[in-house]
């Protein structure tokens, strides 16, 4: 693409217009009923992605009764603790163990899946070596593999392996992410100087020295991003754990939640309560990271 | 470049140093593709041999029974999918979802990253950030609570609405496959937002700084430098939506449950998941495969076909 000409400048505006822009030349600026229009627009936007999750805070609070008969958006009476202790009841004191089972598979998967795609990623970057071009078509081709599709016949083959309702089982397949190839790929392309691979190779550094040791360094802002995806995509799975998991103390809490749905006439207010609590985790890792978010979807759009 | 010269010794080191490229780049790539072959391909070869087999009755004489054993069945499980009514129902239906779903998502999220891209906005900040929580939502979760949302006794707005055939209004027939529409574009409409705002970033300020000077307007920046600009990204987040869409899942089976008229193949997806499971008959793995590669083809044609048309716009 031709977006990109010199980096410097262009990150350095980039940069400033992130946060609160400078103001226009007067000739360029708004008028004040545009502005305001502008703000309503963005309200009721805002109103639509943001209401839902208020109803969830308020519904996780209400007992059965309170959910049918109070106002659905006024919070009657907090009674968390009592939704929490249904909560535990109806899934055996499992829940909490839930919680654990999906943090351990995404943090398991992300690290180990980040690793191993900036590795192939810069692989792919940096040497030249036969098949790269085919294992970078492949690898592309695997990003836009409806993967849910697999989940089947990959079912039929871990069974045959012995290791279905593992934690092997719900790991292995989500530490394999084309995405991460190709974001690896591309900020080693951009980061790691070939001049510095060299000059590390004429000091008789080996290569995987150089990659553990200065590569890896470059390259930690892109595995941060790597692994924020692949933690997400792992802890949002529900195809794979439905089909891989079948023992109760080894579910995420996704499917977890899936199975109390399916019960019938399930007690809401505790249901709300599970949902809350396993989407927080989640939630508190966006709202910190959310940079290394957009810088990942720039590599994308940019490349894309 | 030492490849100008011709003596004996520098050719030799060149040739050392390409294998040892060779033998370092694959010793890096390694693990990765060993894993993609694990988890992709040998799936798919598994799929294609499963999808010729089904599980026939041996033995037993008059009465059935007898062992179930795999046999080969050539292209009998695609013909019996390829034939089945409710599967090409199903796949209508993705299709329709993507007809509407996707440009109404897409141009939502368009719209969305060019507003919070303008002068209009101080500080997108905040913005950005609540229209993107969603994403955050694990879509199962996502998925119960807008069925409870739409559940005229919990919801706050679902009463307004009339009743349909006797289901609710977001639960009948006509409606339902726009209440997952709604929960899909709910979850990634902030997502595509920030791809298109990471690719606005990107256009060179000059580049717009030069038009203003040339007396453009900011209608003209906008539809003359700023959509054309972010085009590739279009590209990459129709494509991805594409294939969210043929693998929609979660949100049929949740919605299920709670409008059980849907049974267990309203969408593809969940029609192989339980025809492996044994819900739909013929059940098994060979039936399962031979819906899933015939859905994987239809995705992979859908994606191909649009970028084909893209690119012939573009030109």
């Amino acid at each position: 693409m031709t977006t990109t000409t010199s980096p410097t400048p262009t990150r350095r505006a980039r940069r400033h217009r992130e946060s609160s822009r400078p103001l226009p030349p007067p000739s360029l600026a708004p008028k004040r009923t545009s502005r305001v229009i502008t703000t309503i627009v963005l309200v009721f936007v805002a109103l639509y992605f943001l209401g839902p999750v208020y109803w969830l805070i308020v519904a996780s609070s209400k007992v059965r009764s309170d959910l049918l008969s109070s106002p659905p958006l006024m919070f009657a009476g907090l009674n968390w603790g009592d939704n929490w202790n249904a909560l535990m009841s109806w899934t055996d004191g499992n829940f909490p163990r839930w919680v654990l089972n999906s943090l351990l598979y995404s943090v398991a998967a992300g690290v180990i899946g980040t690793l191993i795609s900036v590795m192939c990623g810069y692989a792919i970057a940096k040497y030249n070596f036969p098949g790269r071009r085919a294992l970078l078509a492949v690898t592309m081709t695997g990003l836009l593999m409806p993967v849910a599709l697999l989940t089947i016949p990959m079912y039929v083959l871990f069974q045959s392996m012995g290791i279905a309702n593992t934690p092997l089982a719900v790991i292995i397949p989500s530490m394999i992410s084309p995405f991460g190839v190709f974001l690896g790929q591309v900020y080693a392309d951009s980061s790691v100087p070939t001049e510095l691979l060299e000059a590390a190779r004429v000091d008789g550094s080996s290569e995987a020295r150089t990659f553990f040791t200065m590569v890896l360094r470059l390259l930690a802002p892109a595995m941060l991003t790597i692994f924020l995806f692949i933690f997400v995509a792992t802890w949002n799975n529900i195809l794979l754990p439905l089909m891989m998991i079948s023992s109760p103390e080894l579910k995420p809490v996704t499917l977890g939640l899936y199975g109390m749905s399916t019960y019938f006439s399930p007690n809401k207010g505790a249901m709300m309560l599970g949902a809350l609590l396993g989407v927080l985790p989640l939630i508190v890792l966006f709202l910190g990271l959310q940079r290394y978010w957009r810088s990942g979807l720039a590599a994308g759009a940019v490349k894309g | 470049m030492a490849t100008t010269m011709s003596t004996a010794p520098s050719r030799r080191r060149i040739s050392r140093n390409a294998r040892h490229q060779a033998v370092s780049g694959w010793l890096f790539a390694l693990p990765f593709t060993l894993g993609f072959i694990l988890v992709f391909v040998v799936p798919i070869i598994s799929a294609v041999r499963a999808s010729l087999y089904a599980q026939k009755p041996a033995g037993g004489g008059l009465y059935g029974g007898g062992q179930l054993i795999d046999t080969f069945v050539g292209m009998d499980n695609f013909v019996t999918a390829a034939t089945n009514p409710i599967f090409w129902t199903g796949v209508g239906r993705v299709m329709l979802f993507g007809l509407i779903q996707i440009p109404v998502m897409i141009i939502a999220a368009l719209f969305l990253a060019l507003l919070l891209d303008s002068f209009m906005v101080r500080h997108p900040g905040p913005w950005r950030l609540m229209y993107f929580l969603p994403y955050a939502i694990p879509g199962i979760v996502a998925a119960i609570v807008w069925t409870y949302l739409y559940n005229p006794e919990l919801s706050p707005f679902a009463g307004a609405f009339p009743s349909i055939g006797g289901n609710s209004f977001f639960m009948s027939g006509p409606v339902v496959l726009w209440s997952m529409a709604n929960m899909t574009t709910w979850t990634y409409t902030g997502y595509n937002m920030l791809i298109f705002l990471a690719a606005l970033q990107a256009i060179p300020t000059e580049l717009t700084e030069a038009a203003r000077v040339d007396g453009a307007s900011s209608w003209q920046i906008m539809t003359r430098i700023k959509i054309p600009m972010v085009r590739g990204a279009a590209l990459l987040a129709v494509l991805l939506s594409i294939v969210g869409t043929v693998q929609l899942f979660n949100e049929p089976t949740v919605m299920a449950s709670a409008a059980t008229w849907m049974g267990v193949d309203y969408m593809p997806m969940s029609m192989a998941y339980n025809t492996l499971m044994g819900m739909i008959s013929p059940s098994g793995s060979g039936p399962a495969s031979a819906l899933s590669i015939l859905m994987a083809l239809i995705a992979g044609a859908l994606a191909v076909v649009y970028a084909l048309v893209q690119r012939r716009i573009s030109r």
